[in-house]
């Protein structure tokens, strides 16, 4: 019997060789006709501009995004394994996520009130 | 699956202190969301001084249950399963933090005769922008302070009472991160304020990466994340001691692994080579805030190190401990030495504090250094001591204050026009504060004294505790460095009250005569010159000429603005702790004596 560890090791080298083999295929064979669309970043936030002098104005919604997204991250990533072991924690589990939902409503209801999702 | 889940018992009676203080965050965040503007302060402010002084009755409660009548606990100190283990000793840490955090918080609270806290109308404001006056003049506010506040302390009550390592992590962040906010708030000098947090927040999280990186390390060694741990879950030093741990043979992956979490955990107490962040830090922070967390975060920090090393050290093979203790004392000295001697040629005084925050530091890993019973009690009593001098000194930095003088007034030193500016943190800028304000330079040379340890202040009582708990661990020629180190810190602290007390404030310098300054001006070296630089150095462009042309150009002085009432009470009663302390030390070591009854 060999090494229970040879099959990971050996998937391991297939995805580095599928991802750098894609990398470098179409790096070399790739057609290469960049317009300005193509060089901007990708769903990566704000425009990578430099700042008006003397400050300006910047694009906020981002960051209310990125900060709700957190808020509704985090309570995903909890109920996930509370829904795959729901039966097994029983009544302590229900309670301790009702509480846990009732807290992290509460920076919601923050941003809310705050005028979050008032953007126009 | 989780082969067999039984719930965990629940105490809400024990968890009462730490959960009211958490809650008053959750409450002031709604408070945030639903009180009108006009309001909202005073409710924020009502609410966290009432949760806190709550949780110290809280505290007081339960001391009497958990610490018994005769000789024997009066009830469990494990709770929710040993994530949270509140021992006497933990119970009196969160004590000495919630009393701090309630002295921290009224110098936070108070707006002085300005009118204007410490804090940033928006703080996610560009500095420099017409939007941040156009906030200030709207006369927005940042009250989102106070629940940071409330969630900091609660992080740090729970970061010195638990046995697991995974839970110690999770505090150490709730502790940490309200704190990078906190830095970045500050009024004045937004940039370093914001220079402050970014180079906290970097840093900080670099050491948390550490600290859980060396819990994982623990945890494929032993299988567990619980230090003590109980019967039916034994911590790590029993599967270490019993040889049950999965990887037993490797004991270099458990010291490593310890190694790390102490990096954790000395970067947070500020400790040489990982206080690197805190002059930045001290210096552009709001100083209310730089109080709080100089103070607070100390002793969390210092009572997990403490739990993480006493643990170990103590349980784990001999060799293993020797080489831990090793490694407590080389940093002990390193950070006395760093601390006192690049202390000694600060010229800010939020740095010197700052210094005189990371030798205190050392001061601390003296006593901890020398494992025994007799450390501990040391250390409470040094964190009571440091602290209450901390909060005082930084809550007097606040009150001392740079005023714009309307041009055409000759001197102004005692007319009230004028807008007040931050604080005036320059050395220069405190020569002759004694005569300003008595009272209060006072309260900052006796709060100076304690922390050089002279007697009849508490920093004797503390010092002298601390050194001879290194003598009690047979660690004497520690002690003697530490006495010499602090002979060398007196000599910055003493530098201080001579400027405030005996040398004439800057102003009069200045009118001494054109003669003199310009002879002062040709050497460069004189005192004169530099107070010139500094006390026009609100004016980028201004320099030296601010003197000469004092009718055209506005120049600032000093002035001592007055409190309104609640940063004068947290100097008070820190400046007749300081003095009590000092001479009635005795109740106060009687408590830190019973406090370490049943460790850890």
């Amino acid at each position: 019997m060999t090494n229970p560890y040879v099959p990971v090791l050996v998937l391991m080298a297939v995805a580095a060789v599928l991802a750098l083999g894609g990398v470098a295929a179409s790096a070399v064979i790739g057609p290469k006709r960049y317009n300005r669309a193509k060089l901007d970043a990708y769903e990566c936030g704000i425009e990578p501009t430099p700042h008006a002098t003397g400050g300006g104005r910047l694009p906020i919604k981002y960051y209310l995004v990125a900060m709700t997204f957190i808020v509704f991250d985090i309570e995903v990533v909890f109920l996930y394994p509370w829904a795959v072991d729901f039966t097994t924690l029983a009544t302590f589990g229900l309670v301790a996520m009702l509480g846990f939902l009732a807290l992290i409503t509460v920076p919601f209801v923050y941003e809310w009130r705050r005028g979050g999702f008032d953007w126009v | 699956m989780i082969p067999d889940f039984t719930a965990p018992l629940i105490d809400w009676a024990a968890l009462a202190p730490l959960l009211v203080v958490l809650g008053a965050g959750v409450v002031g965040v709604l408070v945030e969301a639903f009180v009108p503007d006009a309001v909202r302060r005073a409710t924020q402010i009502t609410l966290a001084l009432a949760a806190l002084a709550a949780t110290v009755v809280l505290i007081v409660l339960r001391w009497g249950l958990i610490v018994g009548s005769d000789g024997a606990p009066g009830v469990s100190d494990v709770l929710v399963g040993g994530t949270v283990m509140v021992t006497p000793f933990a119970l009196a840490l969160q004590g000495t933090i919630v009393v701090l955090a309630f002295l921290g918080a009224l110098v936070v609270a108070d707006r002085t005769s300005s009118g204007q806290d410490a804090f940033a109308p928006t703080a996610a404001a560009v500095p420099g922008t017409s939007y941040e006056d156009l906030a200030r003049r709207a006369g927005l506010q940042q009250t989102e302070v106070y629940p940071l506040l409330m969630f900091a302390t609660g992080g740090m009550m729970l970061f010195v009472a638990t046995d697991d390592l995974l839970m110690m992590f999770v505090a150490l962040e709730v502790l940490s991160l309200p704190l990078y906010v906190l830095c970045a708030t500050a009024r004045r000098r937004r940039l370093l304020s914001q220079e402050a947090a970014a180079k906290y927040f970097l840093l900080g999280a670099f050491a948390s990466a550490l600290f859980i990186f060396g819990v994982a390390l623990i945890y494929g060694f032993a299988g567990t994340v619980r230090l003590i741990g109980d019967e039916d879950k034994p911590g790590v030093i029993r599967r270490v001691l019993s040889g049950d741990a999965p990887l037993d043979g490797m004991t270099v992956l458990v010291v490593a692994g310890i190694l790390l979490v102490l990096v954790g955990l000395l970067f947070k107490l500020g400790a040489v080579p990982f206080h690197a962040w805190t002059p930045d830090v001290y210096a552009g922070a709001p100083t209310p805030i730089t109080g709080f967390m100089a103070a607070c975060t100390k002793v969390a920090a210092v009572g997990a190190l403490v739990k993480v090393l006493y643990t170990l050290v103590v349980g784990l093979p001999p060799e293993v401990g020797e080489q831990l203790r090793t490694v407590v004392i080389v940093v002990a000295i390193l950070t006395m030495a760093l601390g006192t001697v690049v202390g000694a040629v600060q010229t800010d005084i939020k740095r010197l504090l700052a210094y005189s925050s990371i030798a205190h530091a050392g001061f601390l890993l003296v006593a901890v250094a020398g494992i025994n019973l007799e450390s501990l009690r040391a250390v409470l009593f040094y964190m009571v001591a440091y602290g209450v001098a901390t909060v005082g000194a930084f809550g007097v930095v606040t009150l001392v204050r740079e005023r714009t003088v309307v041009p055409g007034r000759a001197d102004g030193a005692d007319g009230e026009d004028g807008v007040v500016l931050g604080e005036a943190t320059h050395l220069s800028q405190w020569a002759g504060l004694g005569r300003r304000a008595p009272w209060l330079t006072a309260a900052f040379a006796l709060f100076l004294l304690s922390m050089a340890g002279i007697p009849l202040t508490a920093g004797f009582v503390a010092k002298f505790g601390a050194f001879g708990a290194a003598v009690a661990g047979d660690l004497w020629w520690l002690a003697v460095v530490g006495v010499l180190a602090s002979v060398v810190a007196v000599f910055f602290y003493v530098r201080v009250i001579v400027l405030m007390m005996f040398t004439p404030p800057a102003e009069e310098q200045l009118l001494a005569g054109a003669e003199a300054r310009a002879q002062e001006a040709a050497t460069g070296t004189g005192d004169e010159a530099e107070a010139a630089e500094a006390s026009s150095g609100a004016e980028p462009a201004g320099g030296g000429v601010a003197t000469e042309t004092r009718t055209e150009v506005a120049r600032t002085v000093v002035t001592v603005v007055g409190s309104r009432g609640p940063a004068a009470v947290a100097i008070a009663v820190c400046a007749v702790a300081t003095l009590v302390l000092g001479v009635f030390p005795g109740p106060v070591l009687e408590l830190a004596g019973e406090a370490i009854k049943f460790v850890p």
